[in-house]
C-alpha cells in the first residue's frame, strides 16, 4: 500500500501558505469536528492514537495533557517552534509550506486542554517563517479561528508569536518558559512540571509543532488510518530530514519505522551519496541522539544488533524503541546528518563538542564543565596532541553528566554525552590510529607553543609570534 | 594595583548612547497587552531597540527597564544571554555562516575562509567602513541547502565561494522580498 503524505501534501503546491488553499484540501475540518466534541473526549481520542510529541522526547501527548489540574482558570499552550537541534528543518517546512496546518493543530490542542492563550515560541533566526507564520495568524483571526466564541463553540484562545533571540537551551520546555517571561534562558528544576506551574505560574503545555500539526489529520482521517501507521509502539507519519553530502538533500514524510538505509539510500528519499561514497557514521535523530556506523563497516551476519561490535548499523529502524537496541538516546527528531567515508572522525567529533560547549546555559557544573572539558580535549586530539588516555577520559566525562546520572537540571548533557560516547566507542580504533602516527615531538609542539586544551585559544600557526599571556605556564 | 569599577550611576552621559525614540515605545508598547506580566514583552522590545538602533545600548536598557517596571541589570542580564543581541555596534549588514556539522561538511568552513579574505577581517569584527560584520552562528535549519549563510535577514542557501562576489555586490542582499508583518522592522531601520 503506498503511503499518502499527509503532513507534506500541500509542500510545493501554489500559494500553500494562505488559507484558501489550506481549506480547498480540507482544511480547518478536523477542527470543526473537535471542537464539535467535549474537550475530555479529544483528550481520550488523542490518548487512543498514542500520539507521541515529535520534539524529541517521545512522551504521547494526550497523557502529557491529562497531568493539567482539574480545577483552574488559566491554562497556557506553548509551541515548540525553537527547531535549534542541529540538522533539524521539519519545523520549518510545516512553517513556511503549511503554517494553517499548524494553527489548526493549536485549536484542537488548545481546545482539548481549555487552553486560553497560545504562544508560538520560534527561534529568532526565522525571519522569513515569522512573516508567513504571522500573516497565517492574522487570517485565521479575521476567519474566526482564534478569538473569541470560535466556530460558536463558545471557545475563546488568543494565538501570538513570541521570537526567541539565539539560544539551543530555549528549546528546552521550562527553559523556553523562562525565555518567554523575559529572562534568560535557563531550564527550571522540575518538580513543579509545566503542566502543575508553567508559564506564569499557570498550568502549562508545552508542544512541539509537528507533534501539533498531526491532530487535524487524525480527527480527518480518523483512529484506524492513524493505528495503521507505523509500528508497534510508534503510530502516525513522520517528517525525516536528510542532509550532507547525499544526492537529495531534504525533507520526507513516512510511517514511523523508517531504515536509516531507506533514508539515505532511498530513491524516493536521500538518494545515496554523492559520488557513490560509503557512509562513515550517520548521527539519525538529530545530533544528540548518538551515532550508527555506516555502510564501510561489514554487515552483522546475526539478527541482533550488537552496538559492541564494528558491524554496519544502517538498518536500524526509526521509531521510538529500535533506536535503543543500537545504543543510541532516543528518535530524537529524525533528522540524520550522513558523514561520508572521507571525513575525519576527530573534526566530527570536534564540531559537536564544540556545540554543547557552547551551548550550554552554565546553570549545572557538571554539565558546563563537562561539556567545555569534552570540547578541550576533542581540540588536543584535533591538533594532534591526543592522548591514549583522552579517549577513556572523554567516556568518563559522558557517564558523569545529564539527567541520567542525576547531575543536572535538563537534558542537554544527556544529549551532549551520547553522541560524544556512541563516537569514541564505535570509533576508537581510529582515533588510536590518529593518535599513535602523531611523532611525540610535534604534539609536544602543539603543547609548548599553545594549550589546545584552553577553551578558546587559537591553534597556532608556525609563523604566529606568541603574546605573553598566550605562553603555557609549566 | 588599583581596581578600577564602573559606578553605573556616573557613566557619562555621552557613553549611554542613544536611547528610544517615541515610534520605538509605540511599538513595544504595542505587545503589552499580549502577556500577563510586563517583563514578557522585554524579548520582543529588545528585538524592536535593535532592529532601530543597530544594538542594545545603555540608555535603552534603563529606558527599556523603565518603561517595563524591572531593574536595568535584569534586562542587562537578558541582553547578555542571547547571541542575537549586542550593546557594541555592528556593520550594517552582519554576516552569520553556519558553521553545525552539515554545513561543516558541505563546505562551510572553507566559505568563512574565503569570506574573512574578501572582507579582510576575522570572525567577530567589522570592515572599516562599518559596512558588514562576520559571525558564525549555530544550524540555521536549513541543512539541506548548507552550506548557508544569514545576511542579517536574508538566507543566502548553498553558497559556494564562486558565488560570493555576486552576493556581496549586490545591495539588497540583507533584504526579505516578501510581504512583511509590521510587528517587527527590518534592521537598520531608524539608524
Ligand atoms: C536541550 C534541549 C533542547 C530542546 N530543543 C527542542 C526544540 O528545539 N524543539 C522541540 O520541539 N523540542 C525541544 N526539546 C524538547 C522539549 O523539552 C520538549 O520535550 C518538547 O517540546 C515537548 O513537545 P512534544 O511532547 O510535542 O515533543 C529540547 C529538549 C532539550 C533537553
Ligand atoms: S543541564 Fe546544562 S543546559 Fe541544562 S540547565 Fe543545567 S547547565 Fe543548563
Amino acid at each position: 500500500m503506498a503511503f499518502e503524505p499527509v503532513l507534506m501534501r500541500n509542500v510545493g503546491v501554489p500559494n500553500s501558505t494562505s488559507l484558501d488553499v489550506y481549506k480547498s484540501s480540507g482544511g480547518y475540518a478536523g477542527a470543526a469536528k473537535a471542537l464539535a466534541m467535549q474537550p475530555g473526549d479529544v483528550v481520550d481520542l488523542v490518548k487512543k492514537a498514542n500520539l507521541r510529541g515529535r520534539g524529541g522526547a517521545g512522551f504521547p501527548a494526550g497523557i502529557k495533557w491529562t497531568f493539567l489540574p482539574a480545577e483552574r482558570d488559566i491554562t497556557y499552550l506553548c509551541v515548540n517552534a525553537d527547531e535549534s537541534e542541529p540538522p533539524t528543518f521539519c519545523n520549518r517546512i510545516t512553517i513556511e509550506s503549511d503554517p494553517h496546518m499548524l494553527l489548526e493543530g493549536i485549536l484542537i490542542a488548545g481546545f482539548a486542554t481549555r487552553t486560553t492563550v497560545a504562544y508560538i515560541y520560534m527561534r529568532g533566526e526565522f525571519m522569513e517563517q515569522f512573516h508567513i507564520l504571522q500573516k497565517a495568524v492574522d487570517e485565521a483571526y479575521a476567519a474566526g479561528y482564534f478569538g473569541r466564541n470560535i466556530l460558536s463553540s463558545g471557545y475563546d484562545l488568543e494565538c501570538y508569536i513570541h521570537r526567541g533571540a539565539g539560544a539551543y537551551v530555549c528549546g528546552e520546555e521550562t527553559g523556553l518558559i523562562e525565555s518567554l517571561e523575559g529572562k534568560r534562558g535557563w531550564p527550571r528544576i522540575k518538580p513543579p512540571f509545566p503542566a502543575v506551574e508553567g508559564l506564569f505560574h499557570k498550568p502549562t503545555v508545552v508542544n512541539n509543532v509537528e507533534t501539533l500539526a498531526c491532530l487535524p489529520h487524525i480527527f480527518t482521517r480518523g483512529l484506524d488510518w492513524w493505528l495503521s501507521l507505523g509500528t508497534e509502539n510508534s503510530k502516525g507519519p513522520k517528517m525525516y530530514c536528510v542532509s550532507g553530502p547525499v544526492n537529495r538533500p531534504g525533507c520526507y514524510e513516512a510511517p514511523l519505522g523508517l531504515s536509516v538505509r531507506e533514508l539515505i539510500y532511498g530513491e524516493d528519499f536521500g538518494g545515496g551519496i554523492r559520488d557513490g561514497k560509503k557512509v562513515k557514521v550517520v548521527l539519525p535523530g538529530g545530533i544528540s541522539m548518538g551515532a550508527l556506523r555506516g555502510d564501510t563497516f561489514p554487515k552483522n551476519p546475526g539478527d541482533e544488533p550488537d552496538p559492541t561490535q564494528d558491524y554496519d548499523e544502517l538498518d536500524c529502524r526509526l521509531d521510538f524503541d529500535d533506536v535503543r537496541r543500537y545504543g543510541l538516546l532516543g528518535l530524537g527528531t529524525a533528522a540524520a546528518v550522513v558523514v561520508p567515508e572521507d571525513a575525519d572522525m576527530r573534526d566530527v567529533l570536534l564540531n559537536l563538542a564544540r556545540f554543547y560547549a557552547h551551548e550550554s546555559c552554565g546553570q549545572c557544573t557538571q554539565c558546563r564543565e563537562g561539556t567545555s572539558w569534552m570540547y578541550k580535549v576533542a581540540r588536543r586530539i584535533a591538533a594532534g596532541a591526543g592522548r591514549a588516555c583522552d579517549l577513556d577520559l572523554l567516556v568518563e566525562v559522558t557517564e558523569n553528566m545529564g539527567m541520567m546520572p542525576g547531575m543536572s537540571i535538563c537534558g542537554l548533557p544527556d544529549g551532549a554525552a551520547w553522541p560524544v560516547r556512541t563516537i569514541v566507542q564505535k570509533f576508537r580504533k581510529e582515533f588510536e590510529e590518529h593518535i599513535r602516527a602523531q611523532s611525540p615531538q610535534a604534539a609536544a609542539e602543539v603543547i609548548r607553543r599553545t594549550n589546545p586544551a584552553a577553551y578558546d585559544l587559537p591553534i597556532l600557526g608556525p609563523g604566529h609570534r606568541l603574546a605573553p599571556r598566550e605562553v603555557v605556564q609549566s | 594595583m588599583a581596581w578600577e569599577t564602573i559606578n553605573r550611576r556616573t557613566i557619562a552621559d555621552e557613553d549611554l548612547g542613544p536611547g528610544l525614540t517615541v515610534a520605538i515605545k509605540d511599538k513595544i508598547r504595542a505587545f503589552l497587552p499580549r502577556y500577563p506580566s510586563k517583563r514578557a514583552v522585554l524579548l520582543p522590545a529588545l528585538h524592536i531597540t535593535q532592529e532601530a538602533l543597530g544594538r542594545i545600548t545603555l540608555r535603552s536598557m534603563r529606558e527599556i527597564a523603565e518603561l517595563l517596571e524591572m531593574p536595568p541589570s535584569a534586562v542587562m542580564d537578558v541582553v547578555t544571554f542571547y547571541s542575537h543581541f549586542w550593546t557594541k555596534p555592528r556593520g550594517k549588514k552582519l554576516i552569520c555562516v553556519c558553521r553545525s556539522l552539515t554545513c561543516e561538511l558541505m563546505g562551510g568552513k572553507r566559505l568563512l575562509d574565503v569570506l574573512k579574505e574578501r572582507l579582510g577581517i576575522d570572525e567577530g569584527e567589522t570592515t572599516p567602513d562599518g559596512e558588514y560584520s562576520l559571525m558564525t552562528e549555530e544550524c540555521l535549519a536549513a541543512c539541506e541547502y548548507g552550506p548557508c549563510m544569514l545576511i542579517n535577514e536574508k538566507l543566502h542557501k548553498c553558497v559556494s565561494p564562486a558565488d560570493l562576489d555576486g552576493i556581496l555586490a549586490d545591495p539588497n542582499n540583507d533584504k526579505l522580498d516578501m510581504p512583511r508583518s509590521d510587528l517587527f522592522d527590518p534592521p537598520g531601520h531608524g539608524m
